[in-house]
């Protein structure tokens, strides 16, 4: 019984920080259209400004829920100025862009910081259940994407802003002539994108390893479960989330490792195969 | 290896007139009398820099030093160092260009297992004397190939009967998924079942993983005594992290042969590291003089910024001395020359203590250390002194068969 609980907490946290990882790149990729290959750069720089915030003596939580978005927000806003937004409506110039800029990035911060591995440790301690031990920071990490999921549906639905920007996404000239400035709109939902993922790599830095090249550890299963997922914004990403975590945390601990990795991406091609338009595309057509 | 038409052109016309002309042989000869010529591969960018780093900037220091005191055989020893960029392609492009453009009298290199086993075939081939300075899993038996690094006889041989006593019998083994980690969890294996204990099992983890969870949860499940591990890399510290935030640290302890390689005490807190065992043939907060004053020499060139000053960075520092001195001895750079002379059994007093090569597998007979992590740091318990590679030892012996070349996955 205990095992069972142990084992379900696995699960909700790959849940969780499926959900958190892939968020951003859902705003960015899914609605915006845009192949961020610097998906995985952003997130490192959200760990990176935790991890260096509190090594210079900020509150941890201070750290992670404010800090961290807010600078990578900001980075995204500069990148849609400088990079993005001569390239929309161009997808593959869009890939080779942010491909440079992630080499960019993970090329200046291994400059500043050194490529050895930095980190702060997890702010919870552990908590026991029966024989087993479980850490308290895996109901926090599933609180937090819970919380993000419930602000993007709130922002989305039942905001002007939201509105105005599924607005623009859907026709961008007819909300130019509504009186809509577009390019603003745009900016705004890559910022909006950015600090999301600024805030999964804040919150993943205590329990992960943090290094300039960490970002390509979490891309690829970012793109799967966005890819996935399919257009909905929101509920494809958390039926696709629930779909894959659940496949790669039960088969790795039945399992091994490797074959939790192998079982995760054989069930994603599975999945697009059958399902072309995503989960979301089949289940949740025109939901948010 | 960029050859150009003009290039070529101007070389073979060069040629055609020393043919025809033989006094002017006698300018060309004058190369032989340039630097002697070093060849460097280690990764500086990408996800192993932080491993090549120190490495480089020992072998940096050992050149550095042989040119103070004179150079070699009167000229000077010139460092041509390539970045390969934690990049399996680069290696064999430019260990090429090492042997075949740059015409390097002998080169120094090679991090993971992988990256030798792509390099090695190409020296063996171009006729270039090679050195391997890091740890690995042991059997390498080619005469062109010295191997100054660590191998499992003489570390985890010492590191699991030390921590079975400490902790208990039932073992679980954690490792990377690739050559290294794979061979190194059977010495593993072996080690615990010689000293009478039992492997509950063992997990193999891709170096992407990052979410350590379920893991975790199958370890507490099998109850082992103690943790052995042999992850690699920045995703997999995070274990360390996952493992301690569980509240685990203190339930199983942890014996590693691979943890502390790059800066992993000084990057965990105390509360996540303490207790940690390792064992490698040199540890930076070594004791001696020699050890003082090389961590210093480093740290005084590249300052506060400094990877870990590991095993990696003192082997290729004494690779390039017992180099030096093979050169010293044979009078020459020739190839030949200096694998003969060091099958002699030369011998070099490194940051580490004495290192002495072993004609029979070209491996090296060298001082072995084991250490805990405390505050952040190694604290060195014990010292084995002068240990043979009995593990290469025992499948490899060039004096009989000098036309070996095999990396022999030695039969445990």
């Amino acid at each position: 019984m205990d095992i069972a609980i142990i084992v379900g907490l696995d699960v909700i946290s790959g849940i969780a920080s499926l959900v958190l990882i892939s968020a951003g790149l859902a705003v960015i990729f899914g609605m915006m259209k845009i192949i961020n290959l610097a998906h995985g750069e952003f997130l490192m720089l959200g760990a990176y400004a935790t991890v260096l915030s509190v090594s210079a003596g900020v509150n941890i939580w201070f750290a992670m829920l404010v800090i961290a978005p807010v600078f990578v927000g900001l980075v995204g806003v500069i990148v849609e100025r400088c990079l993005i937004q001569f390239l929309y409506g161009r997808l593959v110039d869009t890939m080779l862009a942010t491909w440079g800029l992630s080499l960019v990035i993970v090329g200046g911060t291994t400059m500043i910081f050194g490529n050895t591995i930095v980190g702060v440790s997890s702010p919870l301690g552990g908590f026991q259940v029966g024989a087993y031990q479980s850490s308290l920071y895996t109901p926090f990490l599933a609180l937090m994407a819970i919380f993000l999921m419930t602000a993007v549906f709130g922002v989305m639905r039942y905001t002007r802003a939201g509105l105005i920007a599924r607005a623009v996404m859907q026709n961008p000239e007819m909300a130019a002539t509504l009186g809509v400035n577009p390019a603003r709109v745009y900016m705004a939902t890559f910022g909006a994108g950015a600090a999301m993922s600024g805030l999964a790599g804040g919150l993943l830095a205590p329990v992960a390893g943090v290094v300039p090249t960490m970002g390509a550890a979490y891309i690829a299963k970012a793109f799967i479960t966005v890819v996935g997922g399919g257009t909905s914004l929101l509920w494809g990403l958390i039926s696709a989330s629930g779909l894959f975590g659940f496949i790669n945390q039960i088969a790795a601990f039945l399992t091994t490792p490797v074959f939790g990795e192998v079982i995760l991406f054989v069930a994603a091609v599975v999945l697009i195969r059958m399902l072309p338009t995503g989960i979301a595309g089949r289940f949740f057509k025109g939901r948010l | 290896m960029t050859l150009s038409r003009r290039k070529f052109i101007r070389n073979s016309a060069a040629g055609s007139v020393a043919l025809a002309a033989p006094s002017l042989i006698g300018s060309m000869a004058q190369a032989q009398d340039g630097p002697i010529k070093l060849g460097s591969l280690h990764d500086l960018a990408g996800p192993l820099a932080a491993t090549g780093e120190p490495m480089v900037y020992a072998i940096m220091l050992a050149v550095e030093e042989i040119n103070a005191a004179g150079g070699l055989l009167g000229r000077e020893v010139e460092l041509i160092n390539y970045d390969t960029q934690s990049n399996i392609q680069l290696y064999s492009q430019f260990a090429q260009q090492l042997a075949v453009r740059d015409k390097v009298d002998v080169i120094h290199g090679g991090i993971t297992s992988a990256s030798r086993e792509a390099i090695r075939p190409i020296f063996s081939r171009f006729r270039t004397l090679y050195f391997y300075n890091t740890l690995y899993e042991g059997g390498v038996c080619d005469r062109n190939t010295f191997n100054t690094g660590t191998t499992p006889a003489q570390t985890v041989e010492k590191l699991v009967p030390y921590a079975m006593n400490l902790w208990g019998k039932k073992a679980y083994i954690i490792a990377a998924d690739y050559n290294y980690g794979q061979i190194t969890a059977k010495w593993m294996r072996k080690y615990v079942e010689d000293n009478g204990g039992e492997v509950l099992s063992t997990d193999f983890f891709p170096l992407d993983v990052t979410n350590f969870g379920p893991s975790i949860s199958r370890i507490q499940a099998a109850g082992p005594d103690l943790l052995l591990s042999a992850m690699v890399g920045g995703n997999h510290t995070a274990f360390y992290r996952q493992w301690a935030a569980a509240g685990l640290k203190d339930e199983i302890p942890i014996a590693s042969t691979t943890f502390g390689l790059v800066n992993e005490p000084a990057t965990l807190e105390d509360a996540e590291s303490r207790g940690v065992l390792g064992s490698y043939g040199y540890f930076e907060e070594l004791q001696t003089p020699a050890s003082q004053a090389f961590v210093k020499a480093i740290k005084d060139r590249h300052g506060a910024q400094t990877p870990y000053v590991s095993e990696l960075a003192a082997a290729s520092y004494e690779g390039v001395h017992l180099w030096a001195e093979g050169v010293k001895m044979a009078g020459s750079v020739d190839r030949m020359e200096v694998i003969e002379a060091l099958e002699t059994g030369l011998s070099f007093d490194g940051p580490s203590g004495k290192v002495v090569v072993d004609p029979k597998t070209h491996h090296v007979t060298r001082n072995t250390f084991l250490a805990e992590v405390e505050n952040r740091a190694w604290n060195v318990l014990e010292t084995f002194e002068q240990q043979q590679p009995l593990d290469t030892a025992a499948v490899c012996d060039l004096e009989a068969n000098p036309n070996d070349t095999t990396h022999y996955i030695i039969d445990i």
